[in-house]
């Protein structure tokens, strides 16, 4: 039977998210489900993979694959694609997804929709939604070819619970040293008890009108107390408030919270391209004219720094 | 030590997106250096700077417009320019090939690039154009240090930072925290009306990704704004997170 494939996004076992809305949204259709994993020590993943519809398990067990190599995954993942034909591949759109599934499609010479937000697939085709200008436009992409090649952006889909058989599958380890070419120095995880703001369900942003740190920790607190990710427009990051990586936009992420908390931020169309989309969006802001007021379901205008301890307050009731 | 930056003309990140006959109209649209590009062209100019690189050359796909962008450049400190001529609608494949055939003409030691074009940019040129060359590869980096015929980069990665190590010649793409594009000076505008830009076609190849379609999202409609105190907008904000989006406190 026709399989489509799902390349699982972990790091030291701990599955991404995103893998299991693919695995999820894949099952729905006519195609076995496949998950491919590569990794050292990653057979025990199966069962959760199957949890979600893997109807296979591709597991590339070896040292080799220990953190991911640009080099060594796709030589991997050609040989498998040459050996069991899929229809189709999806990757997360992450920087490692779309890192191998470039490499991989200018191997295969083929063509590859980066970033979907919403996919078909039959054999040999796969029509695409794509968000462009930073999801200011978007575009349908046929991208035709076997197998079909995308990249799903985080948080589009819902995770399902149809399980799959789960079946193991160990193809040949095909990636030699000779394929590595890229030597990883270090790595430095960043050090955050929050979700990752590309997943969270609830962001909390701080901008401008934070004026500083302690603005900044009235942010985190109300994070915090939702468990959600706190992000940051350019203003606060370019003052130094929060890190480069948290910066909501255009030019920073694009994130598909249910709830979306923009305090202090005005709403420049840069800012709005990375979290619009959001289902929920709440604004506080002192300037009634504020553009961010109008893509927010709710909005409240006033001072940050009163209203954030007292909706603390009140939503510890 | 020769850099060679590609740059692509892109909408001014300010731009309303508007459709007209089914496709992205540019009427009134101010084009400008792709912002990660210009994060790149100031990457290889301080790599000048450093002693480190000798010549840094700008490479731009696109229509004649392009050579705006180029230009740009150029003044703030790039030595020259090539414009490949190629229809817009060309696609990151497409594209890939062409900038790759023109590198390849050029010999770099460095290929710097942006990370994603702001417009339809798909994050997949640079990694295309890297293995069209059979060159290593590093993308989303926020700083590089070369030497010993090595290039050491720190790239923003997922869930943390990693510090990348290739062999150069290598293609590196660059995130926007890398560095501040410096504006081009007056005295710098005036000299780069007089650098060299070579001019040439690109050769005709097929698009693998066809565009059906262009949207545009439905647009978000305002809700309600309280204007109250404070006291009275923190509850009614409250009430509506409990009761509407339905979060969970910690
Ligand atoms: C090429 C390019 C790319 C860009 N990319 C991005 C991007 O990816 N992301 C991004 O965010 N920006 C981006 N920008 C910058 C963008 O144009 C804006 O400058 C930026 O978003 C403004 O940040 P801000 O809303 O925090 O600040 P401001 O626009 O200064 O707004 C601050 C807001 O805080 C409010 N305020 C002040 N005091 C209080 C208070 N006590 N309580 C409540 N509210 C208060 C004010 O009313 C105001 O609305 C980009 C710009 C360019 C040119
Ligand atoms: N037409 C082009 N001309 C020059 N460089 C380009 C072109 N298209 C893409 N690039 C480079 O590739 C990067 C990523 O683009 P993309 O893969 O389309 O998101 C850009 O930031 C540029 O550096």
């Amino acid at each position: 039977m026709a399989e489509t494939w799902v390349f699982v996004e972990q790091k030291d076992g701990n599955i991404r998210k995103v893998t299991f809305e693919m695995l999820s949204e894949c099952k729905k259709g006519g195609d076995e489900v496949g998950a491919v994993v590569f990794g050292q020590g990653v057979e025990g993943l199966a069962g959760e993979l199957a949890k979600y519809g893997a109807d296979k398990v591709y597991v590339a067990d070896d040292a080799i694959f220990a953190g991911y190599e640009t080099g060594a995954y796709v030589a991997q993942m050609v040989a498998m694609i040459n050996e069991f034909n899929p229809n189709a591949v999806l990757f997360a759109h992450s920087f490692n997804g779309r890192d191998m599934a470039s490499r991989l499609a200018q191997k295969l010479d083929a063509g590859l929709a980066t970033d979907a937000v919403a996919a078909e697939i039959s054999a040999g085709k796969g029509v695409f939604t794509r968000a462009i200008y930073a999801g200011k436009a978007l575009a349908k992409a046929e991208v035709t070819g076997s197998p079909v090649l995308a990249t799903i952006r985080p948080g589009v889909w819902e995770v399902g619970s149809t399980a799959g058989a789960g079946a193991v599958v160990k193809p040949a380890i095909a990636a030699t040293a000779a394929d590595v070419y890229q030597v990883m120095k270090e790595f430095r995880p960043t050090v955050s008890a929050r979700p990752d703001l590309a997943e969270a369900a609830v962001v909390v942003s701080g901008g401008r009108g934070c004026k500083g740190p302690d603005g900044i920790k009235l942010v985190e607190d109300l994070a915090d107390l939702l468990g959600a990710a706190v992000g940051g427009s350019r203003a606060s990051i370019d003052s130094g408030w929060l890190g480069h990586e948290l910066q909501v936009g255009q030019t920073g992420k694009v994130v598909l919270p249910n709830l979306y908390i923009a305090c202090g931020i005005s709403g420049a169309i840069q800012h709005l391209a990375g979290m619009s989309s959001s289902k929920f969006i709440a604004a506080i802001n002192t300037d009634t004219e504020a553009p961010i007021f109008g893509v927010s379901d709710f909005g409240v205008v006033a001072d940050l720094f009163k209203v954030i301890p007292l909706l603390m307050t009140d939503l510890k009731k | 030590m020769k850099v060679l930056v590609c740059v692509k003309q892109t909408f001014d990140t300010e731009a309303k997106i508007e459709l007209k006959d089914g496709k992205i109209s540019d009427a009134g649209i101010n084009l400008i250096i792709n912002p990660y590009d210009e994060v790149a062209v100031e990457g290889g100019i301080q790599l000048k700077e450093k002693g480190i690189a000798k010549e840094v050359v700008i490479l731009s796909a696109g229509s004649d417009k392009a050579m705006d962008a180029i230009r740009t450049a150029l003044a703030m400190g790039a030595d020259r320019g090539i414009l490949v001529k190629q229809d817009t609608t060309a696609d990151e494949y497409a594209r890939a090939i062409a900038l790759a055939a023109a590198i390849k003409e050029e010999n770099p030691d460095i290929v710097l690039a942006g990370h994603v074009a702001s417009d339809d940019g798909s994050s997949q040129v640079p990694t295309r154009v890297a293995e069209i060359l059979g060159l290593p590869h590093v993308n989303v980096i926020t700083a590089i240090e070369i030497a010993g015929g090595k290039a050491t980069c720190t790239c923003e990665a997922d869930g943390g930072t990693s510090v990348i190590e290739v062999s150069v010649p290598a293609v590196i793409s660059s995130q926007v925290s890398w560095n501040e594009p410096r504006y081009p000076s007056m005295k710098g505008i005036m000299a780069a009306k007089k650098k060299p830009v070579a001019t040439k076609d690109a050769a005709a190849v097929d698009n693998k990704v066809n565009i059906i379609e262009f949207a545009l999202p439905a647009a978000k409609q305002a809700g309600v704004k309280i204007e109250d105190d404070p006291d009275v907008c923190a509850a009614k904000l409250g009430d509506w997170m409990k009761n509407v989006v339905k979060v969970e406190v910690k």
